[in-house]
């Protein structure tokens, strides 16, 4: 059933930068389905900016290999979604091409950095798409835009083609309307790929099933506590209850390291952002440097002309934890917070199965509103990228008509089971 | 904290222009967020290795890439099958 499906969204939200009007697919397991893939995944002769001038006009020559896999189960590969540029952000509003709404109240922010896939699901323009998630940009927007949104263990999705900013916490990862079609999205772009070097062969083939029975779920004190909306918790609490009557049993845990993960978060994204982001300098790709300068003064104008405040801030954030003097007191820290939060999830998981708690402290924002220092980092999202571990945002509820995301924590390379909690969960509700 | 002039340096060292009315902006927030860092300081050291992965070797052989003229399409500048870059000297 090959053939070119027509896509003309109504892009109201600024979801996408960039739309394919015809795109082509082929047969397989997702044959004829409309998937968008965030822009900072290489798409084969679809321009990929990561939202930033300084790769507009970027025409990558090869494929991402999840996008590869995708194409090879007959996807038809619609469009390049909006996000913060290069993923700094947790809002889409450091786009350089503009912000994206949140389709539930345009007023608000749509979350971030994947902010432009979970829109375009939200929105109805797509079933599915591709994010990315470094310190919670997939389950941050799914939980702003009601969707379901999963950042599988790291190792589980091949990265090339991913255009780094913070390489060691990043995954690609699967957005939609249902668990079944995150799960059906996952399954598709797990095959093993010996290009990412830090990938492991673990394909997911698992259909969800809907039985918690026997399942032994922590609640963390810390996700429950100081700077989390009450009303997100006691929503978030009903959910858990209703895994509860399910046969689910819950217990109290503690991660008291979980406070570090902000900062640690922070740090070591700048200072791998500092790393990556230096590629970009109008020599092999983006808005041409000039190469009659001298070549410090040359890149520095390219770089000032087309990097975003932001950007520019993170990167001399990341120069300045990396340098000497500064290494042993910012990265060598925040690489040690990272082992204790990695061993403390370790020790939770010798007594539960799941860990569950909100996505967000807030619900879906206005622009402007939060405009702390530490934006980039999600409080409650980031643990699970320090740890390597998967984390999945399901919707569970409303506060003041905006959606609260329900996060389930599992243990490395248990993709399956956190799939089958939000699973279990959504079936329930629906029913 | 950082001073106006650490970050000129900084921004040096990036190559990362900054314009002038920038400077303060960024030396404010910058200060900012390592003034939220300062959690990191209450870290305990463990320096115990990680475990449970092992190292995965694969032999040194040419495998085919991308054709030289794929990969010079997005250059902004090319001579002779070759990349322009601004002089070093």
């Amino acid at each position: 059933m090959a053939g070119i499906l027509d896509f003309s969204p109504d892009d109201r939200c600024n979801a996408f930068i960039t739309a394919c009007t015809g795109a082509a697919f082929g047969d397989g397991a997702l044959a004829g389905i409309a998937v968008a893939i965030n822009d900072n995944i290489s798409t084969a002769g679809i321009q990929t900016t990561c939202a930033s001038r300084i790769l507009e006009g970027y025409i990558p020559p090869y494929d991402a290999h999840a996008v590869e896999l995708l194409k090879q189960e007959g996807a038809a590969i619609v469009g390049k979604t909006n996000m913060d540029e290069f993923g700094m952000g947790s809002t889409t509003g450091t786009s350089a091409f503009g912000p994206t709404r949140n389709p539930i109240d345009p007023e608000r922010v749509p979350g971030g950095s994947s902010g432009g896939s979970a829109a375009a699901v939200a929105a109805g323009l797509v079933p599915m798409a591709l994010g990315t998630d470094a310190d919670g940009s997939i389950r941050c927007p799914a939980a702003f835009c009601g969707i379901v949104g999963l950042k599988p263990t790291y190792g589980r999705v091949s990265r090339y083609g991913l255009i780094a900013h913070a390489g060691s916490l990043e995954q690609i990862g699967p957005m939609a309307r249902t668990v079944e079609d995150v799960s059906r999205l996952i399954s598709v772009i797990t095959r093993y790929d010996p290009r990412d070097s830090m990938m492991l062969d673990q394909p997911y083939s698992h259909r969800p099933s809907a039985d918690v029975s026997d399942l032994k779920i922590g609640i963390p004190t810390e996700y429950f506590g100081e700077g989390v909306d009450v009303r997100i918790a006691t929503t978030v609490r009903d959910a858990i209850d209703v895994l509860e009557g399910l046969g689910a049993e819950t217990t109290p845990v503690s991660i008291p390291s979980v406070r570090y993960a902000p900062a640690a978060c922070c740090v070591i994204c700048a200072s791998e952002v500092s790393s990556n982001l230096a590629r970009f300098d109008g020599v092999r790709y983006g808005p041409a440097v000039d190469t009659r300068k001298p070549w410090h003064e040359a890149y520095r104008e390219v770089r000032q002309a087309n990097l975003g405040p932001e950007a520019r801030l993170r990167i001399m954030l990341g120069t300045l934890t990396l340098s000497a003097g500064y290494a042993g007191k910012y990265y060598a820290k925040a690489l040690a917070a990272r082992q204790r939060i990695t061993r403390d999830f370790e020790r939770v998981f010798c007594d539960v199965d799941v860990i569950a708690g909100p996505t967000t402290p807030t619900v879906a924002f206005r622009p402007g509103e939060k405009v702390s220092p530490l934006s980039i980092a999600g409080t409650l999202t980031a643990p699970a990228n320090l740890a390597g571990i998967p984390a999945i945002s399901v919707p569970c509820g409303d506060v003041d008509g905006l959606p609260v995301g329900l996060q389930v924590m599992g243990r490395r390379f248990e993709d399956e089971r956190v799939i089958d909690v939000a699973y279990a969960y959504e079936q329930e509700v629906r029913s | 904290m950082i001073t106006e002039k650490d970050i000129e340096h900084i921004a040096g060292l990036a190559d990362i222009g900054i314009s002038n009315d920038e400077v303060p902006e960024f030396t404010h927030q910058l200060n900012a967020i390592l003034e939220y860092l300062g959690i990191l300081d209450t870290v305990e050291d463990e320096s115990t290795p990680a475990s449970g992965t092992a190292n995965v070797f694969r032999e040194d052989e040419p495998r085919p890439s991308l054709p030289q003229e794929a990969v010079l399409a997005n250059a902004g500048s090319t001579e002779d099958g070759f990349i322009k870059a601004p002089r070093v000297m």
